[in-house]
């Protein structure tokens, strides 16, 4: 008995209409897509991004080449020359951030004593030729300069969680 | 304006009599060979959306004609075929080139000739032939060697895989789809396509649609299986066998090998479906309306909107369907679809002994 139902909801295609409703119904369901380009989604503000040095309001570089950045860094990507600076004070002579390296964790931010280096919010970047994976400590200060505005406004807001 | 008229006038006058017809035809000829190639090129952009929509999604929606601010993203599917034509052909080096670049000659000849026999409206067929089912039959065969000589020229494993799959397949429902036609053929007593949908006229009731339901049904789902459409596409089998058939093909061959000849079939089959089961270009109004109203007149845009129905199927269906295991599909051409046919052939001649529905006429 339960064969002869069995094949006669086969022959008149059961299944198979079900299944057919089932899209028919989500054809008018609306659309969760957002049109990235001309929308974007909302973004918190310990987003990681593209990495950043910071400076003190004076203009003086934040970083004090204690290398903790490096040490914690689970990929590697960071490299970092130590030297003397002119005024006596211990300041990095090279910082180097392999974006190709690089897994965003945020370990870098949370281990460096001073809020140097930060990761921003920054995502929509390219780089168009070799090499240009390399972020140098000018690109990274320059990065800073630019946005630190933002960077001071996501860093005040995330301050009281940390 | 006028005098350029006059001036045409004059010039097709001065053209010889016996001229005339060729002028005509290979004119109509162009006309419907365009409306082909532009449609298909829409209905990709229309499978792309209503897919989309069945998986919430949205489909193409960028790219606009000429810019203007609406309807976007139908000019998507003319922005795929200039990228096509614009990419290099690759010719693999151990492929047999004569034949590598006949196959898409073939299977888009094959695709566009079935055209000539299709009934668009009660005075417009290309070639109003008596044996019109009969040449469908057979040049919706032969497209299947586009196919079985684009794998074999590719000199590729996975091209011939694909390629012998098409091969059993097409064979294995073009039975079940030539035993559909011969109901049809019984219901209109004729093989001329216009004839076919003559007999259907007089209301919705008189369509073959109500006496030979389970024939549309099995001649639409073989018309799928024919145009090597999702979920009967193991020819192209992404899965297992890359792309199948055209695996080795790029650029303007591939267009013409794979997407031209595959659309302007699912039109197809979606047009003889509504010409043979939903009464062609006769109004479904026909007989509940006056006879002399507007609704009820035949038209091509009957067809039109019936053609349409069908192609949402093959769409809908292809977004709701997981792909057949190969063995299934065979068991369902054979043993399903063949027995099943000809059972339904069987009621048929009864109800013609009997004289009921359709036949009570010849009482």
């Amino acid at each position: 008995m339960t064969s002869v139902r069995s094949i006669t909801k086969t022959l008149f295609l059961g299944e198979l209409l079900q299944g057919l409703a089932v899209t028919f119904r989500y054809m008018w369901k609306p659309k969760f897509t957002v049109h990235y380009p001309q929308e974007k989604t909302p973004q918190s503000v310990r987003f990681r991004g593209l990495h950043a040095l910071r400076r003190y309001p004076n203009g003086e570089e934040r970083c004090i080449a204690c290398k903790l950045c490096e040490a914690v860094c689970p990929a590697l990507a960071i490299t970092i020359e130590s030297d003397a600076s002119a005024d006596g004070t211990r300041r990095t002579t090279r910082y180097d951030i392999d974006l190709f390296k690089c897994i965003f964790c945020g370990f870098c931010e949370e281990a460096c004593p001073v809020d140097a280096i930060v990761e921003t919010r920054i995502h929509e970047y390219h780089m168009e030729n070799r090499g240009e994976n390399i972020m140098s400590k000018d690109k990274l200060l320059a990065v800073g300069d630019r946005y630190d505005a933002m960077i001071t406004a996501d860093k005040t807001a995330d301050a009281p969680y940390r | 304006m006028n005098s350029l008229i006059q001036w045409l006038m004059a010039l097709w006058a001065s053209i010889p009599e016996t001229l005339h017809l060729p002028i005509i035809k290979t004119a109509e000829i162009i006309v419907v060979m365009l409306a082909v190639v532009i449609s298909v090129a829409l209905l990709t952009y229309l499978e792309r959306k209503v897919i989309g929509w069945m998986q919430a999604r949205h489909g193409p929606n960028q790219i606009r004609i000429f810019g203007l601010p609406f309807l976007k993203g139908v000019a998507q599917p003319f922005a795929d075929v200039i990228k096509l034509l614009l990419k290099e052909v690759m010719l693999p080096s151990k492929a047999d080139k004569m034949l590598f670049l006949a196959a898409p000659m073939i299977a888009i000849v094959t695709a566009l000739t079935t055209w000539a026999v299709v009934p668009f409206s009660p005075d417009f067929v290309l070639a109003d032939i008596d044996a019109g089912l009969l040449y469908i039959l057979a040049l919706t065969s032969l497209g299947v060697y586009g196919v079985i000589i684009a794998g074999w020229a590719s000199n590729s494993k996975y091209a011939m895989l694909g390629a012998m799959r098409s091969a059993a397949q097409i064979v294995a429902y073009e039975i079940a789809m030539g035993f559909a036609l011969v109901g049809v053929l019984m219901a209109a007593g004729s093989l001329n396509m216009t004839d076919i949908v003559r007999a259907q006229s007089g209301s919705v009731l008189h369509w073959n649609l109500l006496w030979l339901f389970p024939l549309m049904v099995i001649y639409f789902i073989s018309g799928v299986a024919e145009t090597n459409r999702a979920p009967f596409d193991v020819v192209e089998g992404e899965s297992e066998i890359v792309a199948g058939f055209h695996v080795e093909y790029s650029g303007a061959t591939f267009a013409t090998v794979f997407a031209l000849p595959e659309y302007a079939n699912m039109i197809l089959i979606a047009m003889l479906s509504s010409v043979f089961f939903l009464g062609g270009w006769l109004s479904p109004f026909q007989g509940l309306v006056s006879a002399d109203s507007l609704l009820a007149q035949s038209s091509f845009l009957w067809l039109f909107v019936k053609t349409l129905w069908f192609l949402f199927c093959y769409l809908w269906i292809r977004a709701t369907f997981p792909r057949y295991r190969y063995d299934q599909i065979m068991r369902l051409g054979w043993k399903v679809f063949i027995p099943l046919t000809i059972v339904w052939i069987l009621v048929e001649c009864g109800m013609v002994a009997l004289r009921v529905g359709p036949w009570a006429q010849f009482g």
